[in-house]
């Protein structure tokens, strides 16, 4: 099942800044809101946003409640080198989702 | 939509959880002026805080508080000598003050993030960016929220 | 002469005070009603969170499934070519059911009866998925659902419902969405009501849902019976406003607020 997308060019010049935006599929729980019958929902979301360059962080992000269901995380990097770009999620009750994308630096 | 069972079911389980005695809590904006400081506090330390250079883009006006689409761009070189090291976004209306927190570094090219926020109430978001040299500036963006997210419900 | 005339000038007063369908060319679709920054949510495959279901959809339309062991593929081939224009037409006739079925009794239709599978839950993660991929095929095409003298009976009991007055506060669906489109209710801008982006990612429910979702939650709104999931008066009502709607273009999925 689609857990994330990521959508960034295949291809770049070297030292050309490069967008990327990457979609999750997560409810994103606050832990704020209630049943019908007035039980709280426990707190459960994505807490870390990792994107990795051939296997150097480039960028990190720590998400709280206040960031929306179905998180949108749009960036940019350096494109340095050809390899591999990898995208990790990491959240509450053991969520954890990882999608590489490839990339051609000439 | 709750009937009256409901509600006195509600007001009875509130007895315990603190989250949901916070809710409910008379001093409400003062605390969470207070948490929002804190966490400003907890972030910059001592350190003086100047106005400047972070870019904060929310819509003035917003649809619905669930999803409000949040841009920040801080301005710098993005070289090893002198680069953003975090972004932070923080508000003083939200149940807790924390936003999010961006690590970045000269590899990312440009610092900025694009994201979608979630805004309890009309208020002011703050964004402040950490400088490799250590020093903090910071952007507010003030906006109307019609419809709050985390304090109203969606169930139908 | 002048019996006429004052006749003739009666009509004209009556027919301009007379709640009426929105004239086609004045028809707006709840896009552009919205903020810029939803639409510019919508526009954009990469960060309209309505993508995530789509690539579900697609997954299950590959998905062997059922007691026959297949796959919607297996019948209906590359859907982008096979399922071009079905979202446009629905509901459509069913000659089996003798009335018009919407798109997610269809897809359940195909499960039970080709795929040997149980039918997908209404409101669930794969119907939601499989619908939206389908309904995707006709991005950008007019909405055309087909009137003839086997559906026309059907149009008119949709019509009917829209103009009927009901629940506790009364309303008619014409009072607000022909009467008062563009106006306010309660700070949310007052929607013309056209199913153009079904399955819609709704921001209040933070989640993808469909048509029925929507008219289940007015209906709860005007605290009025709500029918079943796939009942015959939504069906109804369904068809009226994709014909309400005709010549709109879909935009599955839309984001609406």
């Amino acid at each position: 099942m689609a857990r994330a997308v990521v959508t960034l060019p295949a291809t770049a010049r070297r030292g050309e800044i490069i967008e990327i935006k990457t979609l999750a599929q997560h409810a994103m729980e606050t832990g704020f809101r209630r049943t019908q019958i007035g039980e709280l929902i426990p707190r459960d979301i994505i807490r870390t946003f990792r994107c990795a360059y051939n296997g150097v962080e480039v960028y990190r992000c720590d998400l709280h409640p206040a960031i929306a269901a179905n998180p949108l995380i749009a960036f940019t990097t350096v494109a340095t080198e050809s390899g591999t770009l990898s995208f990790q999620w990491v959240g509450d009750n053991g969520y954890a989702v990882t999608e590489i994308a490839p990339i051609r630096v000439e | 939509m709750t009937t009256r069972r409901e509600f006195l079911v509600l007001a009875t389980a509130l007895a315990v959880p603190a989250a949901a005695k916070a809710q409910l809590d008379p001093n409400l904006a003062a605390n969470r002026k207070a948490a929002f400081q804190a966490a400003f506090k907890r972030i910059v330390g001592d350190s003086p805080v100047r106005p400047g250079r972070v870019k904060l883009t929310l819509p003035p006006l917003i649809d619905n508080g669930n999803s409000v689409p949040l841009s920040v761009s801080v301005a710098s070189p993005m070289t090893e000598a002198d680069h953003v090291k975090a972004i932070h976004v923080l508000t003083e209306k939200n149940p807790l003050p924390d936003v999010v927190s961006v690590h970045l570094g000269p590899r990312a090219g440009r610092a900025s993030l694009s994201t979608r926020v979630r805004l309890a109430d009309t208020q002011t978001v703050t964004a402040i960016a950490q400088m490799s040299d250590g020093s903090f500036w910071s952007d507010g963006a003030e906006v109307v929220v019609t419809l709050s997210a985390c304090l109203e419900e969606g169930l139908i | 002469m002048s019996a006429r005339l004052l006749l003739l000038a009666a009509c004209f007063v009556f027919t301009r005070t007379l709640a009426g369908e929105i004239p086609l060319e004045q028809r707006r679709s709840g896009y552009d009603l919205m903020s810029r920054e939803t639409q510019k949510m919508q526009d954009d495959d990469a960060t309209n969170p309505g993508t995530l279901w789509l690539l579900d959809g697609e997954a299950l339309w590959k998905r062997k499934a059922g007691a026959a062991g297949a796959a919607c593929a297996d019948c209906h081939g590359d859907a982008r070519a096979s399922m071009k224009g079905v979202a446009a037409r629905y509901p459509a006739f069913d000659a089996a059911r003798g009335r018009p079925v919407n798109l997610e009794q269809r897809i359940n239709s195909c499960r039970t009866d080709r795929q040997k599978a149980p039918p997908l839950a209404w409101e669930s993660k794969d119907l939601l998925a499989l619908t939206a991929y389908v309904a995707r095929q006709s991005r950008g095409l007019p909405i055309n659902p087909a009137i003839d003298d086997r559906t026309k009976p059907f149009l008119e009991a949709g019509r009917e419902a829209f103009h009927r007055r009901q629940g506790q506060l009364n309303l008619a669906c014409a009072m607000c969405h022909d009467d008062n489109w563009g106006k306010h209710l309660a700070g949310s801008v007052i929607p013309q009501a056209h199913p153009t982006g079904y399955p819609i990612y709704r921001l209040e429910w933070q989640g993808l849902g469909s048509l029925e979702r929507r008219l289940r939650g007015c209906l709860t709104g005007i605290r009025a019976q709500v029918p079943e999931f796939g009942s015959d008066e939504f069906v109804d009502l369904e068809l009226y406003l994709m014909w309400r709607a005709r010549g709109m273009k879909i935009e599955t999925p839309g984001v609406r607020p």
